[in-house]
C-alpha cells in the first residue's frame, strides 16, 4: 500500500514525444521505398474491362507492359484516332515488339527470364485485330505468358 | 554581461519541436502521390509459335465447344446462338457431362475449348467470354478440390492442385481471327 502512496502528490511527467519525429520519418521512408514514380507517360487512353478470374502480377520487374488503345486527345493531331500501340513511352506497331521484349530480358537475371510476363493493358472498346497481331508477334517471339490487365468487377 | 552570454549559450539548444511538423507535411506529401497501382489480370498461356494451324477437325466434334464471337459481339456457341450469361454453366456441364450425354465431352481431360472471333469483335466481349470459360474451370477445380479435399482449391497444396489440374486440364484453342470487320 505505501509503495503506492509514495508517488502520489508527484506531478505526472508528460510524455515525451521527443520521438514523434523518428516514428514520422520511419513512416516517411516507407513511402519513399514504396513509391514508384511511373516512368512512362501514357500516350494512349486505356479503360481496362472488368473482369472476375483475375490474378495478381507480383514481381514488378519481371513484367513489361505493352498499352494498346486510341491515342490520347492532345496526339490525335498527329496520330490520328485509330488504335495504336504504346511500347514504352512511345508509339510503336507490332513489329517493334521482339527488341521492346528483347530490351526487357536483358535486363532481368538470367535465372528468372523463364517467369517474365506480359501484361496487356487493352482499351476495351478496341477491336481484336490489333490484339491478334499483338498476341502474334508475342508468340513468335517466344513470350507465352500473358496477362489481360483487367478491373475487379463489382458483385 | 559575458557571464550572462555563457549562460545563454549553455542553455542554447537547436529546437527540434518543428522536425515533426517538417515530416509530417513531406509524409503527407508521399502519401498523397502514392498510388500503390496493383496490376490484376486474366493469366493466359499461349501456344508456341507455329506455322500451321492447330487442327480441331481431327478431335471428335462431341469433346470440341466452340465458342464464336462476332464482329457484332455476339455469341455462337456450339452453332447456337448464346447468351454470354449462360456460357458459364453451358461450358461446365459441357466438361463434365453429369448425364453421360453422347453430344458433350467424353471426360474433362478430352474437353477442349475453341475459340474464335472476327477481327472486328470489340476486346471487352473477347475478354468477357475468356473470362466465363476461365471461371467455369475455376468453379469445377474448386467443386473437385471440395469434394476430394474438403477445402477450397486455393488452400489446396501443391501436389492436390496437381492432381486436380491434371484431371481438369484448361485447354483453351483459339484461332487466328477472320478478318471481318476490321475498322479503318
Amino acid at each position: 500500500m505505501s509503495k503506492f502512496q509514495k508517488k502520489r502528490g508527484k506531478s505526472s511527467p508528460a510524455i515525451s514525444t521527443a520521438s514523434l519525429p523518428d516514428i514520422i520519418f520511419m513512416l516517411l521512408f516507407f513511402f519513399m521505398v514504396v513509391t514508384v514514380i511511373r516512368d512512362s507517360e501514357l500516350k494512349v487512353e486505356v479503360t481496362t474491362p472488368q473482369a472476375t478470374e483475375l490474378s495478381k502480377l507480383e514481381k514488378k520487374s519481371l513484367v513489361n507492359y505493352i498499352y494498346i488503345g486510341r491515342p490520347a486527345e492532345k496526339y490525335k493531331a498527329t496520330y490520328g484516332t485509330k488504335a495504336r500501340i504504346q511500347l514504352g513511352d512511345k508509339f510503336a506497331t507490332e513489329r517493334d515488339i521482339p527488341l521492346f521484349l528483347e530490351r526487357h530480358r536483358s535486363k532481368v537475371p538470367e535465372v528468372q527470364r523463364g517467369a517474365i510476363k506480359t501484361s496487356l493493358r487493352v482499351d476495351q472498346d478496341v477491336t481484336m485485330g490489333i490484339v491478334a497481331d499483338v498476341k502474334t508477334a508475342l508468340r513468335k517471339a517466344g513470350q507465352l505468358l500473358l496477362n489481360y490487365s483487367a478491373k475487379p468487377r463489382p458483385e | 554581461m559575458g557571464k550572462k552570454s555563457a549562460k545563454d549559450r549553455l542553455k542554447n539548444e537547436v529546437n527540434a519541436g518543428s522536425m515533426a511538423d517538417i515530416a509530417f507535411l513531406l509524409l503527407i506529401f508521399f502519401l498523397v502521390t502514392t498510388t500503390i497501382v496493383e496490376d490484376k489480370g486474366v493469366l493466359v498461356q499461349l501456344p508456341p509459335w507455329s506455322e500451321d494451324e492447330p487442327d480441331i477437325t481431327k478431335l471428335k466434334t462431341r469433346n470440341v465447344f466452340s465458342v464464336l464471337v462476332n464482329a457484332n459481339n455476339e455469341l455462337l456457341v456450339r452453332g447456337e446462338p448464346t447468351d454470354i450469361k449462360d456460357l458459364r454453366e453451358d461450358c461446365k456441364e459441357f466438361i463434365m457431362n453429369p448425364q453421360k450425354l453422347d453430344n458433350l465431352a467424353e471426360n474433362p481431360k478430352k474437353a477442349i475449348v475453341s475459340m474464335k472471333n472476327d477481327r472486328g469483335t470489340k476486346y471487352k466481349a473477347y475478354l468477357e467470354v475468356y473470362n466465363e470459360v476461365k471461371a467455369a474451370y475455376s468453379e469445377l477445380r474448386n467443386e473437385a478440390a471440395q469434394s476430394r479435399f474438403r477445402k477450397d482449391y486455393e488452400f489446396c497444396t501443391k501436389s492436390e492442385r496437381k492432381e486436380i489440374r491434371s484431371d481438369i486440364p484448361l485447354i483453351i484453342s483459339e484461332s487466328e481471327p477472320s478478318n471481318f470487320g476490321e475498322e479503318n
